[in-house]
């Protein structure tokens, strides 16, 4: 009883222990904030990572596929059916972007992929990504007319309207320049001609204008546009529909002022074009013109600078993927959905048991295969960091351990008294023991308040910090996020606590059983 | 008249050491505490005195030589029964106070029943031992500065307080260690008057240590001691209304203080 009244009275009067105590308080506040923003981090990406790769991926490393996915996904039924809720099949090969800006063709290296517009949700939040909220409720391979990503001044216009402008534009420049050279040529005197002919590739060439033939030889180059309505009309009609990456045709950097501003060289309505090969063992390239219908940005620079989504059956049919005789298409890669709380490793174990390396040029990886090394850096980096914060709370320990000692000689006369009055050893020691135990309460019970504050206010905070010193916390052109995710684990908070408690706890020994051992008489006699 | 030991001693012997050095300070003392009686220790600083009442506490251990309380010896029992022994059997008041600095007048006078009961029955029977606290401070007179803290208090006081704490166990027997010693003669006439009333009323032992002489010829008893022995113990039993009278110290040649009283 007076054990727990004095060391009440110890904590209401001795200042210069509290100010040992702050140490713990501000460790345990900086572990749950460090905590919070790590796994809200850590969960957003997961579901980043997790939003487009679905649980299992089967892929097949050669060029032309694997033949029959409905027969694959028969006999995977068969093997782990009772796990999978949801499977899809796709089509990845790489290519190479082009998008014409300013007369100038830009090329980038992209990840072609061919999506199964009725299956691929139900593997993957890819819709969830794009910008067009229609869209994110029911991918469509359609340009629409407007409303692409509401709030996005650079992309008010972007849809039909902005497409019919371009070619119209696109339009009066051809005619300009074919009036400009009409004039250059009666000039020189040139005959009429050859200028009829160039004129005419280049309006042939406003379809699908303008070419890169130059790149590849002839040979390797497998028009595919023959297959194509030559004569479509861009005003009103598209070629077929590609969802690009948005760091694929956009760049983001800051303007004179410090803001963050997109800059679109391709935008929903215009035309880009995809070179890739084709699915035969003699590879051929293809060249093919797509029409921008929506742009994906999942937030992960590494999916926004790399896909390019087109509809499956149509990248079939540009890369010879379909049977000619029997119509069996084939395809890259399967993608399986499982149901919660399935055992990932061991699906994936089982299809790999029934698809072995030797005989199949499969892959078959978790989505957690795919993404390991990220996955495991950030698991580690938190590792790391509860470590060192830890280490700060234990050395907030030896803080407390020097305080104690100090308040245990300090207190010397009244240990001897309560030691003539009857008081035992063990119950002096529980005197330090339990103030030990009170002071890592408060101390940590502050923190943790204080920390949850923090969390709870920290883009608030971090605004301040912005306004007050003008560096961006969060930079947006690094970060996707506009917010900083955070994510309040009661576990984490309860071993911390139980860690800073604990710490105080032990911190205090080593005094405590000083004054345990204190010899009544010696410690009468103290001055 | 042949009254019950209440506390004795026999043979004790204690020698600190210093520097590789034995320096003994209790050599072979025998002492016998009657009840009902107010004894006093008179000696000079350094001759052995709060070492013998270390020892008859159980503060501390002898050397040789045993301690018996009510015939049980206690000097060698256990650590939980010596300190049930302080806590219940003795009261213990010292020159310097030694109230707690944390704890207000009645919690210091409460601290000995929070010792030695456990957090249940101390709080079974708060109210008992609430009451019990006020009456042992409207005893001493201050029932008024119940909630006070020591350092709100004159030395006086504070002793006062030490006394009402000491007597919270109904103790069979009150050490005081120079229970005046620090205060002027005035408060310390009162601090001394106060044990004389709870020795005459309540009939509590009292075993004091003191150098003033004029206290210990008020006395029923009278030890001096010197050089770690007891060298002349006034066994003869002065009756009450004798002593208060009495002036003149027991004098013994061997004794300067005695002397000096004079």
């Amino acid at each position: 009883m007076y054990r727990w009244l004095l060391c009440f009275r110890y904590l209401k009067t001795r200042y210069i222990a509290l100010a040992s105590i702050i140490s713990v308080t501000l460790g345990v506040a900086t572990l749950i904030v460090v905590n919070s923003v790590m796994s809200g981090f850590a969960a957003e990406m997961h579901e980043r990572l997790h939003g487009l790769a679905s649980d299992i991926m089967i892929e097949c490393h050669a060029t032309g596929g694997m033949p029959d996915p409905e027969a694959h996904l028969r006999e995977i039924e068969r093997i782990c059916g009772a796990d999978i809720v949801g499977a899809s099949v796709s089509v990845n090969v790489p290519g190479m972007l082009g998008i014409e800006y300013n007369g100038q063709q830009l090329g980038r290296h992209v990840s072609l992929i061919g999506l199964d517009p009725k299956t691929y949700d139900r593997v993957s939040d890819f819709g969830k990504y794009l910008l067009h909220p229609e869209n994110q409720k029911n991918a469509s391979f359609q340009l629409r007319d407007d409303g692409y990503a509401p709030g996005r001044q650079e992309l008010e216009q972007s849809g039909w309207e902005h497409r019919r402008r371009r070619v119209a534009h696109d339009r009066a420049m051809a005619k300009e320049r074919e009036m400009m050279e009409e004039l250059r040529r009666k000039a020189s005197g040139q005959s009429a001609k050859p200028a009829a002919e160039a004129i005419a590739d280049q309006s042939n060439d406003a379809a699908a204008a303008p070419s890169m033939g130059g790149v590849f030889s002839e040979e390797l180059l497998e028009g595919s546009e023959g297959e194509l309505p030559a004569e479509v009309d861009p005003m009103t009609e598209q070629f077929p529909g590609i969802i690009l990456g948005i760091s694929t045709c956009s760049v983001r950097s800051r303007n004179a002022d410090g803001e963050v501003v997109d800059f679109y060289y391709a935008q929903p309505g215009d035309d880009v074009r995809m070179i890739f090969p084709n699915a035969s063992t003699d590879t051929k390239v293809i060249n093919q013109k797509f029409t921008v219908v929506d742009l994906y940005e999942s937030g992960m620079s590494e999916y926004d600078s790399t896909f390019a989504f087109v509809r499956l059956d149509q990248l079939q049919e540009f890369r010879g993927m379909v049977d000619p005789a029997t119509g069996v298409r084939s395809v890259t890669t399967i993608q399986l959905k499982l149901a919660e709380g399935a055992d990932l490793n061991a699906v994936r174990d089982a299809l790999r048991r029934r698809f072995p390396p030797d005989m199949y040029a499969y892959n078959i990886q978790t989505w957690r295969d795919l993404q390991g090394p990220l996955l495991s850096a950030v698991r580690l980096e938190t590792t790391i960091l509860n470590i060192l914060l830890f280490l700060i709370i234990a050395v907030a320990g030896f803080g407390i351990l020097a305080t104690f000692f100090m308040i245990v000689v300090e207190k010397t006369r009244d240990i001897g008294t309560l030691k003539a009055l009857g008081a035992s050893g063990r119950g002096v020691m529980s005197i330090f023991l339990s103030y030990g135990l009170l002071l890592g309460f408060v101390g940590s019970g502050a923190g943790l308040i204080g920390g949850l504050l923090f969390v709870d206010n920290i883009n608030s905070i971090a605004g301040l910090v912005e306004s007050a010193t003008g560096q961006e916390v969060f930079d947006p052109t690094v970060y996707y996020f506009t917010e900083i995710p955070t994510i309040v684990h009661p576990f984490t908070l309860v071993w911390v606590m139980l860690g800073a408690v604990g710490i105080a706890v032990l911190a205090s020994v080593l005094p405590a059983m000083r004054a345990a051992r204190m010899h009544p008489v010696q410690a009468l006699r103290f001055e | 008249m042949n009254r019950p030991i209440v506390l004795a001693a026999r043979g004790l012997k204690k020698s600190y050491h210093k520097d590789r050095i034995d320096v003994p300070v209790l050599r072979g003392v025998d002492v016998k505490v009657q009840q009902g009686l107010v004894t006093a220790l008179v000696g000079r600083s350094g001759s052995g005195k709060s070492t013998l009442m270390h020892l008859l506490a159980t503060l501390d251990r002898p050397d040789e030589g045993e301690v018996r309380f009510q015939g049980r010896r206690i000097d060698n029992a256990s650590r939980a029964t010596r300190d049930r022994y302080r806590n219940r059997d003795l009261g213990i008041i010292f020159q310097f106070y030694h109230l707690l600095p944390e704890l207000t007048a009645i919690e210091n006078v409460l601290a000995p029943a929070m010792i030695g009961q456990s957090v249940w029955s101390y709080f079974a029977s708060r109210r008992e031992n609430r009451c019990r606290a006020e009456a042992m401070l409207d005893r001493v007179g201050l029932l008024h500065r119940s909630s006070h803290r020591p350092c709100e208090m004159s030395g006086g006081e504070m002793q006062r307080v030490a006394i009402a704490r000491a007597l919270m166990t109904d103790p069979k027997l009150l050490l005081a260690d120079e229970p005046t010693g620090n205060l002027d003669t005035e408060t310390g006439q009162e601090i001394l008057r106060l044990l004389n009333e709870l020795n005459e009323n309540d009939g509590l032992t009292i075993l004091m240590i003191t150098h003033d002489d004029e206290i210990a010829a008020s006395a029923d008893v009278c030890w001096r001691m010197q050089d770690g022995l007891i060298q002349s113990q006034d066994a003869e039993e002065r009756r009450r209304p004798v002593r208060a009278r009495r002036s003149s110290p027991e004098t013994d040649p061997a004794s300067p203080i005695g002397t000096n009283a004079a």
